[in-house]
C-alpha cells in the first residue's frame, strides 16, 4: 500500500514536472530581433528615454548602404556615432530624412525610442554578439554605460 | 490504488510524448516554400513563417527558434511602448522577396531582390531615380587553407555601396595589400564590417568560398592548369 502511495506521488511530481518543462520549451524560447537591428543606447537610458531601436532590413529596401554610409557620414560601429537630438534636429544623421518629408519627424518621439529600457548598445544578432561576446545581449536591470 | 498509479504513469507518458510534437509541430506548415501570407500591417500576430534550424558549424549560436517577429513580440522593443504597434513587422516586406533556404541572417537575398527588381532602394537620399555607379570587376583569393578560393564581386556591392565605403579605410586597393583572416572577419573586421552584422552572416561559407582551389587543381593536372597567383 504504501509503495502505491509512494509511486503515485513521483507520478504526479513527474507529471507536474513534465507540464512545467512542457511549458518552458513553448513558451521560454527567445523571440529574435531582426538580423541587423541596431540598438543605440549612447544617452537615451540616462536621459530616462527608452533606447533607440534602428531596423536596417527597412532601410535597406527602401535605400542603398550608400545613402547613409557615404553621404551621411554614418560609421559602421553600433554606437560609433556621437548622435543626439540637437544633431538630428539640425539636419544631420537620422534627421537627414527623419524631417517630416522623407520619413517621420522628430515629433514621433517613441517610434525610434521603442526598446526595451536598459538593452545595451548593440547589433542584434551580430557574430560579434552571438560568439565573442555573447553575454552583452541581454538587457540589464540597470542602465549599461554607453561606449 | 493500483489503477491510479497505472493511469498516472500512462497521463505522464503521453504528456512527455506529445511535447516534442507539439513543438514540432509548427514547423512543417512553412516548408512549403514561401512565407504565409502576411495579415494586415495593423495586427500584430502573424506566425513566424520560417523553420527552426540548427547551425551545425558552430554549437555555441544559438539555434534560431522564433524569427522575423513583429515588433511586439521581437525581444528588442518594449511592448509597453504604444508605438511599437505601429512599426512594420519584417514579415510584411519578406513576403515578396527572395529568400536563402538557410533562413541565415535576414535570410534575405537582398542583392537578387534588386536583380529581380523587388525592390528599388533609392541610391540618393532625394533623387529616386539616381542610378549607383557598377563597377563589374571580382578579385580572386586563395585561403591559406583548404576552403575554395573566395570570389569578391565588385558589382553586387557596387550595387550598394560606394567606393569610399570600404576604400582605403577598410581595404587598401591594392593587389596583396590586405591580410584577412576569419578571426577578423568575426571580430568584425574587413569583411566582418559587414558581412556578420547587416550582410549575409559567415555561416553561408559557400557564397563567399564559391570556386575551386586552382592550386589543387594543378596538382592533379600539372601540365595543363597554372597556380592560382596569390591577390
Amino acid at each position: 500500500m504504501s509503495f502505491f502511495i509512494r509511486h503515485n506521488l513521483i507520478g504526479r511530481a513527474l507529471l507536474l514536472w513534465s507540464f512545467v518543462l512542457t511549458a518552458a520549451f513553448i513558451y521560454t524560447q527567445p523571440a529574435h530581433a531582426e538580423y541587423g537591428d541596431v540598438v543605440i543606447n549612447n544617452y537615451s537610458d540616462k536621459a530616462g528615454m527608452r533606447p533607440v531601436v534602428f531596423p536596417h532590413w527597412f532601410h535597406r529596401v527602401r535605400f542603398t548602404c550608400k545613402v547613409c554610409h557615404a553621404d551621411l557620414g554614418f560609421k559602421f560601429k553600433a554606437g560609433g556615432n556621437d548622435i543626439d537630438m540637437v544633431k538630428i534636429i539640425d539636419g544631420q544623421f537620422c534627421g537627414a530624412c527623419h524631417d517630416g518629408k522623407i520619413a517621420w519627424s522628430v515629433n514621433s518621439c517613441n517610434l525610434c525610442h521603442s526598446g526595451k529600457p536598459g538593452t545595451p548598445t548593440q547589433v542584434h544578432e551580430s557574430t560579434l554578439q552571438e560568439l565573442v561576446a555573447p553575454a552583452k545581449s541581454a538587457p540589464t536591470v540597470a542602465p549599461a554605460v554607453a561606449k | 490504488m493500483n489503477y491510479l498509479s497505472k493511469l498516472m504513469c500512462f497521463t505522464l507518458l503521453s504528456a512527455l510524448l506529445n511535447a516534442p510534437a507539439v513543438i514540432a509541430a509548427p514547423a512543417p506548415q512553412p516548408a512549403k516554400g514561401t512565407p504565409a501570407a502576411t495579415t494586415a500591417p495593423g495586427s500584430q500576430t502573424q506566425p513566424a513563417a520560417v523553420i527552426p534550424q540548427a547551425i551545425s558549424f558552430n554549437r555555441l549560436m544559438r539555434a534560431p527558434t522564433r524569427r522575423h517577429m513583429p515588433p511586439l513580440e521581437d525581444g528588442l522593443r518594449d511592448p509597453a511602448n504604444a508605438e511599437t504597434a505601429l512599426l512594420q513587422p519584417p514579415l510584411d516586406v519578406y513576403a515578396s522577396l527572395p529568400r536563402f533556404p538557410s533562413d541565415l541572417g535576414n535570410g534575405v537575398a537582398w542583392v537578387k531582390a534588386v536583380n529581380e527588381g523587388k525592390i528599388k532602394p533609392r541610391w540618393d537620399r532625394l533623387d529616386p531615380a539616381a542610378e549607383p555607379m557598377i563597377m563589374d570587376m571580382s578579385v580572386v583569393r586563395v585561403p591559406k587553407g583548404t576552403m575554395p578560393d573566395v570570389v569578391f564581386p565588385h558589382k553586387e556591392h557596387t550595387q550598394w555601396l560606394d567606393c569610399s565605403n570600404c576604400h582605403p579605410d577598410i581595404f587598401i586597393p591594392q593587389k596583396g595589400a590586405n591580410q584577412i583572416s576569419m578571426a577578423a572577419i568575426i571580430l568584425g573586421q574587413k569583411c566582418g564590417v559587414c558581412h556578420g552584422k547587416v550582410a549575409f552572416p559567415v555561416s553561408e561559407c559557400r557564397l563567399c568560398h564559391s570556386q575551386a582551389r586552382q592550386d589543387t587543381a594543378a596538382a592533379a593536372t600539372p601540365a595543363k592548369a597554372k597556380g592560382g597567383a596569390k591577390p
